[in-house]
């Protein structure tokens, strides 16, 4: 087990308001110490960290490591990867792989290749439905066992009322959060972009907002009916957000995700039939993002996952409307969102530490987020001076599909410690 | 002026003085057909390649008839016999293409954006014969030069398009060239063909068949698909007629004399009734003959022809 002394960085820990320049000394997989000049014992190894900043390890609890059955996009162990070099040190793994994690051995194939391949922890999200089929229950008990921690059918929606009523009904034995990707399939269509104004200009099929506030409405409605605890995944337009709003001020057990995409790009990024910005639900307008922002700030939406959707290259390489939904976000979720909403003043540092680990931590109900002495040691070094180009050829994930190819941004993670080990090091 | 671009894929991203300069070249090679003998050697040892991923007899047919009148060698290869059924990507089929060192591609396909992720891709030249909803930019060139024709301007011109606005290439194409071009346009259709954001192309939407025909000079009748009553965008195609069909009626109604113009296949009794069809205000078969002349322009200008040399290569005899 690594003996570690992160010096002379600045500590942010929101959980714990902390905000200081502290060592950092980490032992048997743990944060041993937290103080001014903490003496290096010996045989530790020591992470210089002055003029960066020390924080919890950031989670994301909406990522597709595409394993088992495409490892040509992405295999656990790249995602992996791709998250620790992100600054992520845990990741929950969406069930849509082939076969779908449907089942207690599914879930464990998952968190043994996480295991083996030593880089972030991965909670598995079970499917609500056998085969995401939306007809029966898949056992939850089992993958609960197993180690699952939530359920989804995501990328496909619960489109029955009756059943997603069953399922949450059900999820309150184990009091985990039932997840719903938030499109009513029948309005959806063959939909491939936000209806509005570029999508009549190209030629595309529009996806109204009013697919996915229907569902967040109706699902709001049988998260209080069935006293269950609800998730909204990729919340993508203000009206959801402000549906909610209202759900949560009732005391219904609603939360809610935001991408970093939907934060930031428009569907104006489709022009010139981009598929790189083409993803489910589809980006928005101006005012969405203005929307989406504010209710992020006001803990209306309460954390930030990735989406992270590995596609081959080939698969994108097609006519918009045949390329397939979905960007990669691991590399990209920090920099950027620290570029647009930190140095653009919509959130503060902090606030944007606590949207990316303690509040994913808390809707999943796992470990980490907090620099507390004694709690596990998950941890991130994140160098906020660095201006750099992202650029899609430089990630360690198998794929490649981000609209955010060639952004200049500030800010990036070079050091990240997982369970005490110290996994990742720009450069390193 | 020349002629600057290399690809012709719509009408968005053309200027006025673009489309007038294709349409004023159109005028000259119109004659070619008339010949006894129709050919010109403009485009001799060119190659083109007429890529249809979607049925198209009408367009696929004016193309070949362009490019043999200008003397290229062309191919034709249709969805049924390409590799596409086999599984192969349109990517991998341009590159293919591109191997066999072809000078231009005529592409239609069912994937609006088809012939731009074509042009990106490969360096031939790429012309859209229709990309899915998006646009048909010939078609709109040949509209707008048989509505030239008539008035002798395209300024000032009231243009209605009845139909199904949401699904339709050609409409598209006509709002952007029409608009350039200084005439006003206005849709009517069904609301459920009728795209919500259209009013933001600047252009007016008539709840009523009666309006449009009441206001404007020439009429775009749109082809009404039979898949889209199937998906319930309207009840019947007796109904689409009662309430939306061109009719002499109507058009009586009017008040006034009104251009009809449609792109064809017609759907007779539905959109348009058989005797406004054949009836002395529809240009459709004008609307034929001018798609020759009109690719024939184009063709000739995307290989480097010169605007002010239309008439000479038109001179030229093979």
């Amino acid at each position: 087990m690594d003996r570690l002394l992160i010096r002379g960085g600045r500590v942010i820990d929101p959980v714990n308001k902390v905000d200081a320049r502290l060592d950092l000394l980490v032992a048997e997989g743990k944060v041993a110490a937290l103080g001014q000049s903490l003496d290096a014992p010996e045989g530790v190894r020591v992470v210089e960290a002055a003029g960066k900043v020390v924080a919890p390890g950031l989670i994301d609890m909406h990522v597709h490591l595409r394993e088992p059955g495409r490892e040509d996009e992405e295999t656990v162990e790249t995602g992996c990867l791709a998250a620790v070099a992100g600054g992520f040190t845990a990741v929950a793994a969406m069930p849509n792989t082939d076969p779908v994690t449907d089942n207690q051995a599914a879930v464990g194939y998952i968190i043994r290749e996480a295991i083996r391949s030593g880089y972030a922890t991965v909670y598995p999200v079970g499917a609500i439905t056998k085969g995401l089929a939306g007809e029966s229950l898949a056992e939850m008990g089992g993958m609960i066992e197993a180690g699952a921690v939530a359920f989804t059918d995501d990328g496909h929606c619960v489109n029955s009322a009756e059943m997603m009523l069953k399922a949450m009904k059900y999820s309150t034995i184990f009091d985990v959060p039932i997840i719903n990707h938030c499109e009513d399939k029948s309005l959806v269509g063959g939909g491939a972009m936000n209806a509005g104004l570029v999508a009549t200009r190209l030629g595309l099929a529009g996806v109204a907002a009013e697919s996915e506030e229907i569902i967040v409405y109706r699902d709001c409605a049988l998260a209080r009916l069935s006293g269950a605890r609800y998730h909204v995944a990729h919340l993508s337009c203000a009206r959801s957000a402000g549906i909610v709003e209202r759900f949560k001020a009732e005391g219904v057990r609603v939360s809610a995700e935001v991408t970093p995409h939907h934060l930031v790009l428009t569907d104006a990024a489709v022009e010139g039939y981009n598929t790189n910005a083409k993803m489910a639900p589809p980006l928005r307008r101006t005012e969405d993002v203005a929307a989406l922002r504010k209710a992020l700030a006001a803990g209306v939406i309460d954390c930030i996952a990735t989406d992270h959707a590995p596609h081959h290259y080939n698969e994108k390489e097609a006519a918009f409307a045949d390329a397939p939904n979905g960007v990669i976000g691991l590399e990209t979720a920090f920099p950027v969102l620290y570029t647009e909403l930190v140095l653009g003043k919509v959130l503060s540092l902090g606030a944007l530490i606590e949207k990316m680990s303690p509040a994913p931590a808390r809707v999943l109900g796992v470990r980490g987020g907090s620099l507390a002495q004694g709690q596990i040691a998950d941890i991130t070094v994140l160098d906020l001076d660095t201006k750099w180009s992202i650029d899609k050829n430089s990630f360690y994930s198998k794929s490649r599909n981000t609209p955010f190819d060639g952004m200049q941004v500030t800010g990036r993670a070079v050091a990240t410690v997982v369970g005490g080990r110290l996994v990742w090091e720009l450069g390193g | 002026m020349l002629f600057n671009r290399k690809h012709l894929l719509g009408l968005e991203e053309l200027t006025a003085e673009e489309i007038q300069m294709i349409l004023d070249t159109a005028v000259p090679f119109k004659e070619i057909s008339e010949r006894q003998i129709k050919k010109v050697p403009v485009l001799r040892g060119k190659t083109i390649v007429n890529l249809f991923f979607e049925p198209s007899t009408r367009t696929r047919t004016s193309f070949e008839f362009a490019e043999k009148r200008l003397s290229a060698d062309t191919i034709n290869i249709s969805t049924s016999q390409s590799s596409v059924v086999k599984g192969e990507t349109l990517v991998d089929t341009a590159r293919n293409l591109e191997a066999m060192k072809i000078d231009m591609v005529v592409i239609r396909h069912g994937a609006s954006g088809a012939p731009r992720f074509l042009s990106e891709r490969i360096d031939s030249n790429v012309i859209n014969a229709g990309d899915g909803w998006h646009e048909h930019p010939t078609q709109g060139l040949l509209d707008m030069l048989t509505m030239r024709e008539r008035f002798g301007r395209l300024a000032g011109l009231k243009v209605g398009i009845i139909g199904d606005i949401t699904h339709s290439r050609v409409a598209r194409s006509n709002i952007w060239g029409l608009r350039k071009m200084g005439a006003e346009v206005g849709v009517c259709g069904p609301p459920t063909l009728v795209p919500g954001h259209v009013r933001e192309l600047g252009v007016k939407v008539y709840p009523r068949v009666e309006d449009v025909l009441a206001e404007c000079d020439v009429i775009n009748v749109l082809r009404i698909q039979l898949e889209r009553m199937q998906s319930n965008m309207f009840p019947s195609l007796q109904e689409y007629n009662r309430i939306y069909g061109v009719t002499t009626r109507r058009l009586r109604a009017a008040g006034h004399d009104i251009l009809i113009l449609h792109p064809g296949p017609m759907n007779r009794g539905v959109e348009i009734d058989s005797d406004v069809a054949d009836g002395p205000q529809q240009v459709i078969l004008k609307q034929v003959t001018n798609g020759v002349a009109i690719r024939m322009a184009v063709l000739f200008l995307l290989a480097g022809g010169k605007p002010a040399g239309a008439a000479e290569a038109a001179s030229m005899r093979e």
